[in-house]
């Protein structure tokens, strides 16, 4: 499954691919991409354990940046 | 302004105004009391610290539990607390205020810019009305239309999806899809496209294809995915922070422990080497060479043209070779008949009339040109015994005579005495009747105006060769070139045969080099998008034209020109080229003042102030030299 997820808000750019980069460590995402200029995260990922796998994404966003919120 | 920065201005203010008030009691009259001492006035002061800074020191310790050293945030920190331990309060709070500052003006700018880019292509439709069987309206999400609705589409709605008009006359307005800004007429019948703003009249039209497949919904894809498609430049950046991070890092270590071993004073050493690390921060080129290549999108966008990616804008700047087909590109793809030369004795009107009859019979285009030609109406079946004489033409029976529709071979093949017609430009059709010569009709695609003009003005932007390609005749391409003053033309070329074409071309351009690619040097071939899928992927940059609708041709093509105008070409090249010099003269900039201070800060010429500003305020300053990109007019 693919789906895109608006955030509010991405800071830096260099905050985007830190996410990317974490978010496509866990288990299940075959892919991830935090784009910083359109502010959207489309993530593909198993059917099944899908929304545990955003979950799982919407932490580490939490981590890299506390005020970054995925509006889903 | 989003909420998180309006929090974080009221904070900076806060912060500021109580910083203004603690600096002119401590000069005018002292602190009293307890708060005159040491602690006292530490205590003091980290009330504005704590209060604008309070997210930077949040997030340092938040980078130390997720073991993410090194951030600004830490340096930031580290820098700061460093100077409340040396005593320098004050010092400590202004910097702290300034990195503030500076972070929240770059957030502000980058959300600016991402607005004003994202309103370049402000296409999206936000809702539709469906008629329903009762005929009531219902306002939904354009998501949720299905295929066979009727919607109603009000004067100055959007099209929310494709679909074909049922009712209704209107004038739709194109120009955030194609930038032209003519309307292009709807009557009842016509497809119509998402994205355009319906004019003064109602319409109702059927849904044809979902939201999601229809033409919007594909453009918005394209352009959101358009920048993450890295330019040379981004990757050459992304690559230089590989290598610059840790060497930078390697010289804040040294700096902060070899020199105090012989001098002592270890807290201004270690003080220069966080300055050092602030000053280094690449944040710069992070965000203002992609946002540079994003403006140019949406520069490029606002004129109608789709660059697919950062890349191929990239490359468009260092054309060197454009080729482009010819029928449809530099032509109209319309053939029309120019002159009509009847045999003597023969009317006009006789040997056009035998001539439409029989290529009512056929669908190529010359005939359709033929048929077009010839005003009065023909009623069906009058041609019989029709027979097609592969590359020659049409014989057939039309009343009691044999008609006889072709080149002149056809002619010599049937031994007819035909007057041969010379004339480079034009196809010549022969008509003969019952082995009599009647006459010859020349028909020609005519040279679109503006494809003079943008081939001029390629060369104007840099191009140093223009090639056209064509299937047709010799003389008819070597006509067209002239008239078009190409540089090059092949004629009678296959469809596999323009891929080859291309390949030496591409092969030519290499020269000498060794690894086979072309080096800074581009080829672009421009094609209607339709067959020549293969050759636009081949080019380096392939340029689909009139594909407004057609998805094959957005598919295949890295650049797509939404209307059929050539003319945008060479405005697209000069949108390249700035963006491109935009790009270059941030990083030049960033790179020079940061190399610059990092050497100052090394040798404590300059403090935490100066980093500061090297750090955000570069950042800044060259987020504002993207936008330049987007205030641009009259590309």
């Amino acid at each position: 499954m693919k789906k895109k997820f608006k955030l509010d808000e991405v800071d830096c750019a260099n905050c985007a691919a830190k996410m990317e980069d974490a978010i496509r460590k866990i288990d299940g995402v075959k892919e991830v991409s935090v784009n910083f200029m359109t502010q959207k995260m489309t993530l593909e990922a198993e059917d099944d354990s899908f929304e545990a796998i955003l979950d799982e994404a919407c932490k580490v966003i939490a981590k890299v940046e506390p005020d970054c919120e995925v509006i889903r | 302004m989003s909420k998180r920065l309006k929090r974080q201005l009221k904070q900076i203010l806060i912060g500021l105004s109580i910083f203004a008030v603690l600096m002119v009691v401590e000069h005018t009259c002292g602190f009293p009391g307890i708060l005159g001492t040491r602690w006292g006035e530490l205590v003091l002061y980290l009330i504005p610290y704590l209060i604008a800074g309070r997210d930077v020191v949040k997030k340092c310790f938040l980078g130390i539990k997720n073991r993410q050293l090194l951030d600004e945030c830490f340096l930031m920190t580290l820098a700061t607390v460093g100077a409340f331990v040396t005593g320098e309060n004050s010092e400590a709070v202004a910097v702290m205020l300034f990195y503030q500052v500076g972070e929240w003006f770059q957030s502000y700018a980058v959300g600016k810019s991402r607005r004003s880019i994202t309103e370049l292509m402000d296409i999206a439709p936000d809702f539709a009305n469906v008629e329903r069987a009762d005929g009531s309206i219902e306002e939904v999400d354009p998501e949720e239309v299905q295929i066979g609705d009727t919607l109603v589409i009000r004067a100055g709605e959007k099209i929310p999806v494709d679909g074909t008009v049922l009712e209704g006359q209107s004038m739709v307005n194109t120009s955030a899809l194609t930038g032209e800004s003519v309307p292009r007429s709807a009557v009842p019948g016509d497809q119509i496209i998402s994205g355009c703003i319906n004019g003064e009249g109602l319409l109702k039209i059927r849904a044809e294809k979902k939201y999601e497949d229809s033409t919007v919904a594909q453009i918005l894809e394209l352009v959101e995915n358009a920048s993450s498609k890295k330019s040379k430049t981004e990757n050459f950046i992304t690559r230089f922070a590989r290598y610059y991070t840790p060497i930078v890092v390697a010289g804040a270590v040294i700096l902060a422990l070899i020199p105090p071993i012989f001098t002592g004073n270890w807290m201004n050493w270690m003080m220069r080497a966080c300055t050092f690390l602030v000053i280094s921060c690449p944040c710069a080129l992070v965000i203002s060479v992609p946002l540079s290549f994003f403006g140019g999108i949406g520069a490029a966008s606002n004129i109608g043209v789709l660059v697919k990616g950062s890349n191929y804008l990239e490359q468009m700047a260092h054309l060197d070779t454009v080729v482009s087909d010819k029928t449809g590109t530099l032509t109209e793809g319309v053939f029309h008949v120019t002159r009509v030369v009847p045999a003597e004795g023969v009317l006009e009107e006789t040997m056009l009339r035998n001539a439409a009859i029989v290529e009512s019979l056929s669908t190529h285009p010359i005939a359709k040109s033929i048929q077009a030609a010839y005003t009065e109406v023909l009623e069906p079946g009058l041609a019989r015994d029709a027979r097609n004489i592969s590359g020659q033409g049409l014989i057939a029976k039309v009343g009691d005579s044999t008609v006889y529709v072709g080149n002149k071979r056809l002619m010599e093949e049937n031994g007819i005495d035909y007057r041969e017609i010379q004339d480079g430009e034009s196809t010549v059709v022969y008509v003969a009747a019952d082995g009599k010569f009647q006459g010859a009709i020349l028909i020609s695609d005519e040279i679109k105006d503006s494809a003079v003009k943008a081939i001029r003005e390629m060369k104007q932007e840099g191009v140093r060769h223009v090639v056209m390609l064509t299937g047709d005749r010799k003389g008819i391409a070597e006509a067209v070139a002239e008239k078009l003053s190409v540089d090059e033309f092949r004629a009678e070329l296959l469809p596999a045969d323009k891929v080859q074409a291309v390949e030496e071309l591409l092969a030519r351009m290499s020269g000498d080099k060794k690894d086979g690619s072309n080096g800074k040097k581009k080829l672009a071939f421009i094609g209607d998008g339709i067959n020549d899928a293969p050759v636009l992927s081949r080019a380096d940059v392939g340029i689909a034209m009139g594909s407004m609708g057609s998805d094959a041709a957005i598919e295949a093509a890295d650049v797509v020109i939404m209307d059929d105008d050539i003319g945008k070409i060479p405005r697209t090249i000069r949108i390249a080229r700035q963006t491109v010099g935009i790009a270059y003269q941030n990083i030049a900039f960033a790179l020079f003042i940061k190399i610059l201070f990092l050497i100052l800060g090394a040798l404590g010429i300059i403090g935490m102030w100066w980093a500061v500003f090297a750090d955000v305020g570069v950042a800044v300053i060259c987020i504002l030299n993207s936008m330049r990109m987007l205030k641009r007019k009259g590309l």
